[in-house]
């Protein structure tokens, strides 16, 4: 079970990370971004890195990603793709999946009062959680850690100054 | 919320020794960022404070280290920190050691190299000071982590100082190539040790080289039917492969040299003097960490199993022994032909990191001795010649043609002369420092009693005469050739007075080098008698296994 899972998100996060590459619009290539984030988060979860992988969809596939949209639908102006206009068919997609993801909300609501949580101790302990990857990450790994945030203090100066205008 | 700090205080995450240990780092991080909020306030005129405080950093760091050494870290004790990610010992103090003096020429070539240039920023020197933290890090890490990130806050900071100067095409196609070319080693790297965390369980040096001996061991279940082999000493090798071709990257060996040549022409002349020995230094000394604290099983032939016709398999040094004699060849060769001087250069610098992987392949007392001694000769003399490339850089001439050579003996003899000390040593004649280093590193090898390796000396020793030619052709230039243009250089009294300081310490480790020696010494018995581990304690075990790397062919 765990395998497949592991073989089906390991071939998306591939996939869309081939498709980002091999698209010629730049808006595609940032949903292919996002397909591999998700992806990349789905095989935290397996890896019992529940925090981890909810960080990757909120901070990646979620602030970020919509960050680069707002940027590329800033830079291009609408008339720049008009290949979108041509797949009208894509829209009767739209009622099957949106049929799919009623089913599986509805799933979810009936079968959530059947699920019973574990006790509070030992889920404070399980591997993954906030409470063990903040002890670990101002403990164990605390000089990692700091040498980390040199190092992103490092990429946002060098992506300033080769970035900025010349002032002359 | 008080009340909580005291409960953790019991608790000790980090001592105020701890943070001693990591004292000359964190100064020079201060003084980074105190660079970066400088430059925004100083009037453009005065830019070159920035340069001053940044130099003074170093030197203050250069104190810190001076009054850690004695008291906390000496011979019989290497202090451990922050949970086992670093290991503050002498190997890790005179690697940091070599790196402060590095950065410090460095950022005197700057001065007058960004004033030339039009382009005194002050991020140009906190970029020089992280990349210094980075490196510094380096050497004292003893977990892949650390030694990851502190790879990469090295890294990261030099491509960025490669491409700096914007308006230069060549710089940015110099940034671009290597920061591609470094992105994918560095990915290469990680995956080799991915690969060794999974087989071992841990990613503390010391507790992969305890359970590799584990690792190693074949298992074969013999049922009725069929025989399985458990043989894991495939992956391990592969994951060793990986990450030696992740360092044989960062230290520009062939095959991986390919971005040298063209990102040491286009970067500022001062980077280049900067990345070619002190990414180098950092970077021989993360290899010595990781391949000899922490693969020094895989060092020697990995023994099979002849009952059940399971294969010896080749260790590292055969590995190493073959990367450095293609990379020593290739280097010389390539070096021939140039004209530029920074690609020149290059290429001699592939060659040198050849030389030193021979230290480490020799595996000796001698050769360890050998590595350490030589970086730091090669930290002095290559950034000697590189000042003296940039003090030749005047309005209208880069000063980087070997033609600009020509005749300089008329125009500035004692600039000449100094040259001359320094191409001397990088070719190893007898009156500099080079030589010595080279008889170090090349003794060693002969010391084993290895015939393969004894060959591999002679090779060397015969690339070494080829590499006379193309420095010797430097001196020609500058003592035979007219001049072709007269115009007159423009001197700058402190970068004179450094390089003065280099060549006549360059000439003072060749006529007496007792007290490098020592200090590589002490370096080189860090690393090869005291395995500082949780098995090491009782069994002082020296890791050489002498005259043990068994022919390639067997």
């Amino acid at each position: 079970m765990e395998k497949a899972v592991f073989i089906i998100f390991a071939i998306v996060a591939v996939g869309s990370a081939l498709n980002l590459i091999a698209q010629r619009n730049p808006l595609y290539s940032a949903l292919s971004l996002i397909g591999t984030l998700a992806s990349l988060s789905a095989l935290y979860v397996t890896l019992h890195a529940q925090f981890i992988a909810a960080m990757q969809i909120i901070v990646y596939a979620g602030a970020i990603m919509v960050l680069f949209v707002f940027v590329i639908m800033l830079l291009n102006t609408p008339e720049d793709h008009p290949e979108i206009e041509k797949q009208q068919w894509l829209r009767y997609l739209a009622i099957p999946f949106a049929a799919v993801l009623i089913g599986e909300a509805l799933y979810v609501f009936r079968e959530i009062r059947n699920i019973t949580l574990p006790a509070q101790g030992e889920a404070e302990h399980a591997i993954g959680t906030t409470w063990s990857i903040g002890t670990n990450l101002f403990t164990q790994y605390l000089l990692p850690f700091e040498a980390t945030s040199v190092l992103i203090l490092m990429a946002i100066i060098g992506a300033i100054v080769l970035a900025r205008r010349e002032e002359s | 919320m008080l009340a909580l700090l005291q409960q953790t205080s019991d608790f000790q995450i980090i001592s105020r020794e701890t943070v001693q240990l990591i004292m000359p780092e964190v100064i020079l991080t201060v003084f980074g960022c105190a660079a970066l909020v400088l430059d925004v306030m100083l009037p453009r005129a005065l830019k070159k404070v920035v340069a001053w405080v940044s130099l003074s950093g170093v030197g203050l760091s250069l104190v810190s280290l001076g009054i850690l050494y004695p008291n906390l870290v000496n011979n019989q004790s290497a202090r451990v920190g922050f949970f086992e990610m670093i290991l503050v010992d002498d190997y890790a103090v005179v690697f940091k050691l070599m790196f402060l003096i590095g950065a410090a020429i460095s950022i005197i070539l700057s001065i007058k190299y960004l004033d030339e240039e039009g382009e005194q920023h002050g991020e140009y020197y906190s970029l020089i000071l992280f990349s210094v933290v980075g490196m510094m890090f380096m050497a004292s890490a003893v977990d892949l982590l650390s030694l990851f990130i502190s790879l990469e806050l090295m890294a990261i900071s030099v491509y960025i100082l490669v491409g700096y100067l914007k308006r230069d095409r060549k710089s940015n196609e110099a940034a671009m190539k290597y920061f591609l070319l470094g992105a994918f080693s560095s990915g290469v790297l990680l995956y080799g040790m991915s690969m060794v965390y999974g087989l071992t369980g841990s990613t503390n040096l010391a507790k992969i080289a305890a359970a590799i001996p584990n690792v190693l061991k074949i298992d074969v279940v013999k049922t009725m039917t069929e025989r399985s082999v458990m043989d894991m000493r495939y992956l391990l090798l592969l994951s060793m492969v990986f990450m030696a071709a992740g360092m044989f990257f960062k230290i520009a060996a062939v095959p991986f040299h390919m971005w040298a040549p063209d990102a040491y022409e286009g970067a500022p002349t001062s980077i280049t003097a900067f990345m070619s020995v002190g990414v180098k230094a950092a970077s021989f000394a993360m290899f010595g960490r990781l391949f000899l604290y922490g693969l020094p099983d895989l060092r020697a032939t990995i023994a099979g199993n002849a009952a059940d016709s399971v294969p010896s398999l080749p260790g590292w040094a055969v590995l190493l022994g073959v990367i450095s004699a293609i990379t020593i060849v290739w280097g010389n060769l390539g070096a021939l032909t140039q004209n530029n001087l920074k690609r020149l250069l290059a290429y001699s610098s592939i060659s040198h990191a050849g030389y030193t992987l021979l230290g480490l392949i020799a595996g000796n007392q001698t050769g360890y001795i050998g590595v350490v001694l030589y970086l730091f000769i090669y930290t002095i003399m290559n950034l000697g010649i590189f000042g003296c490339i940039i003090a030749l850089k005047r309005r209208g001439i880069s000063g980087d043609n070997i033609n600009d050579l020509n005749g300089l003996i008329k125009k500035a003899p004692w600039l000449t002369v100094m040259m001359t000390i320094f191409l001397l040593s990088l070719g190893g004649i007898p009156p500099t420092a080079g030589f010595i280093g080279k008889f170090y590193l090349f003794g060693g090898l002969i010391e084993t009693g290895n015939p393969w390796l004894a060959r591999l000396a002679i090779l060397a020793v015969v690339m070494t005469v080829v590499s006379l030619y193309y420095y010797l052709r430097f001196v020609k230039h500058m003592y035979i050739e007219e001049e072709t243009e007269t115009t007159p250089l423009a001197p700058s009294r402190v970068l004179n007075w450094t390089l003065s300081v280099a060549a006549v310490v360059i000439v003072l480790i060749g006529v007496y080098p007792k007290w490098f020696i020592d200090i590589s010494q002490r370096a080189a018995r860090s690393q090869a008698l005291k395995t500082y581990s949780y098995k090491a304690e009782e069994a002082e075990q020296p890791l050489e296994l002498p005259g043990s790397m068994g022919a390639p062919s067997r």
